[in-house]
């Protein structure tokens, strides 16, 4: 257990805003650059910004999980720190499950807060808003695994980052059909859907990022 | 200290190339070996299966105690400074808490608050050799150890893998540079090319 508590505050000191890397709050700012420019993008329909709003901020959502795939994994298996973990007997798998703890919260809980802008902006009614939150609350657990999977994945291969963007849209696909499902028919079924999907992608992505490090170790 | 590392008939394939074979041996506590050979003769690749990193085309290797290693990567945090980077490994390997004077002894104790990114190729050398110190591993894989390093540099890792050495340590050192220690093992690996 001190293992994982000193793993995570180093995570947390690399990918948290504020953390003394300037890059940390992208994911924050592209969020809230993309539900700004929406209305503007769409024009002042109040209707249609209603109903499309919510499927907006799934998508920015996902977008911001995915922006900061290169500083995952890459970092850590260039400059030797997981040899030097695997020297100490740390397996990947539990470097990387810390690591998807640390990436979820340096993006979900200020992306959470960011979503009452949008449902602002959007003119979301309340009972959408609880929705979309939940489903976020929900989702974004899945989509830091899924992002930390990917980088894992392409942190042994050249152009990696395009691979990862190819490699990440369709299999955060679930999620954003259940999470931004769940607020046409307002519907609880559709949220524990996505916290299934969640579940799923939480606990095969540590196995098969490991598997990729040892992979990229060797190659 | 309990420290042994035995390698027995270690042959090692990059690729589709066979770098060597039948490379064994035999280190017991103090005892110190250094390997030579030309660049892409698999000095490197040998400390890596060593430490476990790589696997064997053949042989096995046994090794009884802790491993530390050095190689041309510092495994420390860019954006952390100096004292906390090192900080974190020396709170994960659980040293006690007795203040080394390790920052003193490689000449890092003016560093210690600068961010890691912003330290030059020896700096980064005696950083990790200060990660290793508090590390207090029983047997060292040095990975050409000394490049990067100026001449007080030098002086001070061949005083570190003596006294390493003294204290029941063992030792692997790879480096085309010759080694000012007495009582170590020289082996050349060319001598076990495929």
């Amino acid at each position: 257990m001190g293992t994982a508590l000193l793993l995570l505050r180093r995570d947390l000191a690399q990918f948290a805003p504020g953390g003394g890397n300037g890059a940390s709050a992208l994911p924050l700012l592209f969020f809230l650059a993309v539900v700004v420019l929406y209305p503007f993008a769409v024009g002042p329909d109040a209707a249609l910004l209603a109903r499309t709003g919510g499927g907006v901020v799934w998508i920015a959502a996902l977008l911001a999980a995915f922006l900061p795939l290169d500083r995952l994994v890459l970092p850590d298996l260039t400059d030797g720190t997981f040899d030097q973990f695997a020297l100490r007997g740390i397996a990947e798998e539990s470097v990387l499950t810390v690591r998807i703890v640390a990436h979820w919260l340096s993006f979900a809980p200020l992306l959470l807060l960011a979503t009452l802008v949008a449902a602002a902006l959007f003119g979301l009614e309340q009972a959408q808003l609880t929705y979309l939150l939940l489903g976020l609350l929900a989702g974004t657990p899945g989509l830091a695994a899924l992002g930390v999977m990917i980088a894992a994945l392409i942190a042994g291969v050249r152009s990696g980052p395009a691979l990862g963007g190819l490699l990440f849209m369709p299999l955060a696909v679930p999620l954003v059909i259940f999470g931004a499902g769940s607020l046409v028919r307002l519907e609880p079924a559709a949220i524990w859907l996505t916290g299934a999907v969640s579940l799923a992608l939480f606990a095969l992505a540590p196995f098969a990022g490991g598997a990729a490090v040892r992979a990229a170790r060797e190659g | 200290m309990q420290a042994h590392l035995a390698a027995r008939e270690i042959a090692c394939r990059r690729g589709d190339r066979l770098l060597f074979r039948g490379f064994s041996a035999d280190l017991r506590a103090g005892d110190a070996l250094h390997v030579t050979g030309p660049n892409g003769c698999g000095k490197s690749s040998l400390l890596r299966i060593m430490a476990g990193l790589l696997h064997a085309e053949a042989g096995v290797v046994e090794r009884t105690g802790s491993l530390g290693l050095i190689d041309e990567r510092a495994a420390l945090a860019e954006n952390r400074t100096l004292e906390q980077a090192l900080n974190f490994w020396k709170r994960l390997d659980e040293v006690p808490g007795r203040p080394t004077p390790v920052l003193a002894t490689l000449d890092l104790d003016h560093l210690r608050h600068i961010p890691v990114r912003y330290l030059s190729t020896g700096q980064r050398k005696r950083a990790a050799l200060a990660r290793l110190l508090s590390q207090n591993a029983a047997i060292w894989l040095l990975d050409e150890p000394l490049n990067g390093l100026d001449d007080g540099g030098i002086g001070v890792v061949a005083q570190l893998v003596t006294g390493h050495r003294a204290a029941g340590g063992v030792c692997v050192i790879t480096s085309h540079r010759p080694l000012d220690l007495p009582g170590v093992q020289r082996c050349d690996l060319t001598r076990f090319a495929a």
